[in-house]
């Protein structure tokens, strides 16, 4: 695979509903009910339910998956959570993810990811190091 | 947050058997389309024994950890008011449905900023032979008013 930094390699839209949420809270374990009650989200202070920051995380490398082919060549994968995804009851989210050559080194190389939600960046230094040999 | 905590060890958790299903339920949980991550004969032909798990599966694992932490006496720490701020993984091979686990916590390290306090929780998850998996590490700031 010849890579050169810089290049844009996928970008994907993904679609939230609550309905996504619980099914990541049923998969993962994570039952904070911040991410399924309006009432309890607004009672700690937020403007309303949000997104597990992990199933941000979760779906924001699977454009790295799809354009590198297996899942097992991801080797590192790191993310810090800056802005909380809301995800309104009717209208949900739209989480678009941007996948960039980072560096390219001998075996690996270092994708950079944009996330973003109504154009704000959601995930800040999100990057993973891949086999591409 | 107890400050003491800071450099503390766990035990590793007793060990998890990680299934297929349930990798397959993460995978649509995430909205994973790679076929290794749900299709037995896929994930044989790519040379796995068995589906793999998506790149943040091991967060189920270091969760078994936190709840380690959280659980101590004297943590000082209220789920609630636990904000997640980074995440990393760091993989030696991925995680394979069939693999039996398990993840040993270390608090590497506990900052008070302004009130709060920030956690570096680092999970180093092996297999039956001992052998490194995948190390999980989650920052995790943890407000003061707790």
């Amino acid at each position: 695979m010849n890579l050169n930094v810089g290049d844009v390699v996928a970008e994907k839209t993904y679609d939230l509903s609550r309905d996504t949420l619980v099914r990541y809270a049923g998969a993962s374990g994570d039952f904070n009910s911040i991410h399924y009650r309006d009432d309890v989200a607004v009672s700690v202070g937020l403007p309303g339910v949000l997104a597990h920051g992990m199933l941000t995380m979760g779906l924001a490398i699977q454009p790295v998956v799809e354009w590198i082919g297996d899942s097992a060549k991801v080797l590192e994968y790191g993310v810090r959570f800056t802005r909380p995804v809301l995800v309104d009851a009717s209208e949900g989210a739209s989480v678009t993810v941007v996948v960039k050559v980072g560096t390219v080194d001998e075996d690996t190389a270092r994708i950079d990811l944009t996330v973003t939600v109504d154009g704000s960046t959601v995930l800040g230094k999100a990057q993973a190091v891949v086999a591409f040999r | 947050m107890n400050p003491e905590l800071q450099g503390r060890v766990f035990p590793p958790t007793a060990s998890y058997l990680v299934g297929r299903e349930k990798v397959r339920e993460f995978s649509r949980a995430v909205l994973a389309t790679s076929p290794i991550n749900s299709d037995v004969d896929a994930a044989r032909a790519a040379g796995y024994a068995d589906v793999v798990a998506p790149p943040t599966f091991a967060i189920v694992l270091q969760q078994l950890t936190l709840d380690q932490l959280v659980a101590v006496p004297d943590s000082g720490i209220d789920m609630t008011h636990i904000v997640h701020g980074e995440q990393r993984f760091a993989y030696s091979r991925p995680i394979v449905a069939g693999d039996e686990l398990t993840a040993t916590l270390a608090v590497t390290s506990i900052k008070t900023l302004g009130g709060n306090a920030i956690v570096t929780a680092e999970s180093t998850i092996v297999d039956t032979e001992g052998e490194h998996v995948v190390t999980a590490t989650s920052v995790l700031v943890v407000r003061g008013d707790a």
